[in-house]
């Protein structure tokens, strides 16, 4: 039996398109446009200015606070702007612009690609290094990776546990990166483990990667001497085997508790993709200019997976992975089928958190029919979390907040299986999430009263 | 690129499986017993049958066309099902007129009055079926006599098995009296008086499996329903087997098997966590049991439950799913 969290749950087809395109490097775009606010927490504050010259590599902004991170320009050229720009959404955000030129990168930076395992820090001088490089959770949460790693007083990490779940349909970056990167990974994973100073490391699997499972055993049989106590565990293949609660729980059988965070049990987890850039960042001094992304779907003419760096447009992984051979409307997704944000700006940049773009069309981009609730309770069924979106989405359609905070509506984790399970396409997700985020601030409000 | 584009919020993936596909899936499931009838009591069946869905899907497209000026939604097969339930539960010899007055009932009363679908508090084939049995008792309990059985004993009385128990026992006689006019292998294919769609057991069986593999429904209300009915009746028996019949009997007739299977999990009239499914169907198992044994019906399936529908909205008020995490909030509260 494979390990796996225990109720609720889908299946939806894995469409794992590009599982077997190698990682490519694109090449440089013209421009890059990098957002100042990659991350979850407080925007970055530029530190350039029009007309400054910049190399890759190269600190461009600091964090605007104790929740934020640094960023640092993806190329060498001259800065042209800082102003705000639309991302994906089409909000406008602070960003700095910089036309591209050449590609030099900071001295410090060890391009090569010599595997250099030994690391003689000690844990803080892990955290300083990795807040230093700007790395934020690459899994598409985007919490700056430092913050993580200092667990607040009183609480102790035991446990951490390295997400190679990717239990979104379609993306494969994580995939690829533990196949094609699986040393850096596992180098990687055990600074981090030195950083939180935990014994017990995981990595968590889901069993439609055999390849990466068996690669990273490989590699950790051949390291054994650096990267010792990493067990890797192979998971259930269910949705959402990679949200962070259920993951917990499938690997160590430890529950987060309702409103608690996994520090609160003593677990940390880190994407996969992250570990590679810890890795890199304290190796090899390259802090988060680039990564790993899927570029995929049905009407894509190559699916594929390209190391880019931050900022390059979207539009033009689109143009490298072959375009879109549809007709008639598209739906653009950064992100996977279930979580992903539809986007309405193409030409908006990879940032850190983008861990794929999915394009898809025709009936798969429309969207659907809303008819009566047959009251089937498949939703209730495949709910991770225990939860009733049936009676949830009711609640928030009738603003009945109060009843709606009884039923723990801020448990949600808005992993889609509800809405992607119900027969009668009510957008169960779209209600809940418009009622979690009322209970939430009804909830913040009560408590600074 | 010049394709446009569309903004929605996630998830971007759904389910193939739809209202009308678990509807179809449902109408599926019951065809073979359908057959085995039409095997056993000839094409009259299928003329009820079709009569019956029919009237059903007329009524509610009249009334969603001209009462409500709503959307007409009968594509979804929701009707269909209703009226082919209900005429599961007619006798096969049954006037057509009530058959049609019986749909009207079902849909009009039971359905339509409360909002239509998923939102009927009471099971409207079991309401069309009740209401005719109370109007027209004489029809809704003449049973033409089978031509002829596997087993070749004489059913020429057309009584059902449970009536036929129920007059036996009542009259001083043994439960091997009425075994002796029984044939397990007659009941288990369908050779036996009733309303048509519950007498093929087997038929019935493979339909609910199919159901369970299919998803649409959970084993919970169906083993709920037919482990109490055995459970409680074979404790009836074991301490009396002269006076009571034993559970296999009680789970091969009458409607125990289209109930449990087809019409207790009817979605809008069932709780809507597993738990609270179980609480729902040992609560027909009981009733159902209750009605048979001393009620002053033969069978009280559809008695049982409509009973228990009337109890759904308090379960789902009070049994919620166990919730992720919820244990140790407790705790640490």
């Amino acid at each position: 039996m494979l390990k796996s969290f225990p109720k609720g749950g889908i299946h939806p087809p894995e469409n794992k398109l590009s599982a077997g395109a190698a990682i490519v490097t694109l090449p440089l775009p013209a421009q890059v446009v990098v957002p100042l606010s990659q991350h979850l927490g407080a925007p970055a504050v530029a530190e350039v200015a029009k007309g400054d010259k910049v190399v890759a590599g190269q600190q461009i902004a600091k964090p605007g606070g104790f929740v934020s991170a640094t960023v640092h320009s993806p190329v060498s050229g001259t800065v042209t702007a800082v102003d705000a720009l639309p991302n994906g959404s089409g909000i406008k955000t602070p960003s700095v612009t910089i036309a591209v030129e050449g590609d030099d990168w900071a001295p410090e930076i060890d391009r090569t690609p010599n595997l250099i395992p030994e690391c003689r820090l000690t844990g803080s001088e892990v955290v300083t290094k990795i807040a230093a490089a700007g790395i934020v959770g690459m899994g598409g949460a985007t919490f700056p990776t430092q913050v993580k790693l200092s667990p607040p007083p009183g609480k102790k990490a035991e446990i951490l546990i390295i997400n190679g779940v990717e239990c979104e349909p379609y993306l494969t970056s994580d995939h690829r990166v533990m196949l094609e990167r699986g040393a850096e990974v596992l180098v990687g994973t055990t600074l981090l483990a030195r950083a939180l100073g935990v014994e017990k490391t995981y990595i968590g699997i889901e069993n439609n990667k055999p390849d990466a499972i068996e690669n990273l055993r490989l590699v950790s049989a051949e390291l054994s001497r650096h990267v010792a106590g990493i067990e890797i565990v192979p998971l259930k293949v269910q949705y959402p085997q990679g949200g962070e609660k259920q993951l917990i729980k499938a690997v160590t059988g430890r529950e987060v508790p309702s409103c608690a965070l996994p520090i609160d049990v003593g677990c940390v987890v880190q994407n996969v993709g992250t570990a590679l850039a810890v890795y890199e960042a304290v190796q090899k001094n390259k802090p988060l200019i680039e990564r790993v992304v899927t570029v995929t779907g049905k009407s894509i003419a190559t699916p594929s997976n390209f190391l880019a760096r931050i900022g390059t447009p979207v539009s033009a992984l689109i143009e490298a992975a072959g375009g879109i051979r549809a007709e008639g409307p598209v739906k653009i997704i950064g992100g996977g089928p279930m979580m992903g944000r539809a986007m309405s700006n193409p030409d908006a940049p990879v940032t850190k958190g983008t861990s794929g773009i999915l394009v898809v069309d025709g009936k798969d981009a429309a969207r659907c029919t809303e008819s009566d609730c047959i009251k089937c309770a498949a939703c209730t069924t495949v709910c991770p979390m225990g939860l009733e979106p049936w009676l949830l989405s009711r609640l928030a359609q009738k603003q009945m907040w109060d009843e709606a905070e009884a039923g723990v509506i801020v448990d949600c984790i808005e992993c889609g299986s509800c809405a992607y399970t119900c027969p009668a396409r009510i957008p169960l997700l779209d209600w809940i999430r418009l009622g979690k985020t009322e209970v939430n601030k009804i909830i913040r409000a009560r408590l600074n009263r | 690129m010049d394709n446009k584009l569309i903004i929605a919020p996630s998830p971007h993936v759904f389910a193939p499986r739809d209202t009308t596909r678990i509807m179809g899936d449902v109408l599926l499931a019951l065809l073979p017993a359908l057959a085995v009838s039409a095997w056993v009591f000839g094409w009259g069946v299928l003329a009820v049958t079709i009569i019956s869905a029919s009237s059903c899907v007329v009524f509610e497209w009249l009334i969603q066309k001209f009462l409500l000026k709503g959307p007409a939604t009968v594509g979804n097969l929701s009707a269909v099902v209703t009226g082919v339930l209900l005429a599961f539960n007619l006798p096969p010899t049954i006037p057509l007129w009530l058959v049609m007055l019986g749909a009207f009932v079902a849909i009009a009363v039971a359905k339509m009055t409360f909002g239509g679908l998923g939102r009927n508090p009471f099971n409207p084939a079991l309401v069309g079926r009740v209401f005719l049995l109370i109007a027209y008792p004489v029809q809704m309990t003449t049973f033409a006599p089978l031509t002829a059985t596997l087993s070749g004993i004489d059913a020429a009385t057309g009584a059902t098995p449970l009536a036929l128990a129920k007059g036996i026992l009542k009259d001083g006689g043994s439960v091997s009296d009425v075994m002796a006019q029984l044939n397990i292998t007659d009941l288990v294919v369908g050779f036996k008086s009733g309303s048509f769609g519950e007498v093929a057991a087997a038929a019935l069986l493979l339909g609910g499996l199919f159901l369970l593999v299919r998803k649409v429904i959970s084993w919970h209300v169906p083993v709920a329903v037919l482990g109490t009915m055995a459970v409680f009746s074979a404790i009836l028996w074991f301490v009396a087997p002269a006076s009571y019949m034993p559970p296999m009997f009680h789970l091969l007739t009458g409607g125990a098997l289209l109930g449990a299977l087809f019409m207790a999990t009817d979605y809008s009239t069932s709780p809507m966590t597993h738990k609270g499914g179980i609480i729902f169907g040992v609560g027909i198992g009981l009733l159902t049991i209750i009605i048979r044994l001393w009620g002053a019906y033969p069978e009280g399936m559809s008695f049982a439950i409509l009973i228990m529908n009337a109890a759904v909205p308090l379960i789902d008020k009070y049994v919620k799913p166990s919730r992720f995490g919820a244990a140790k909030r407790r705790a640490q509260a």
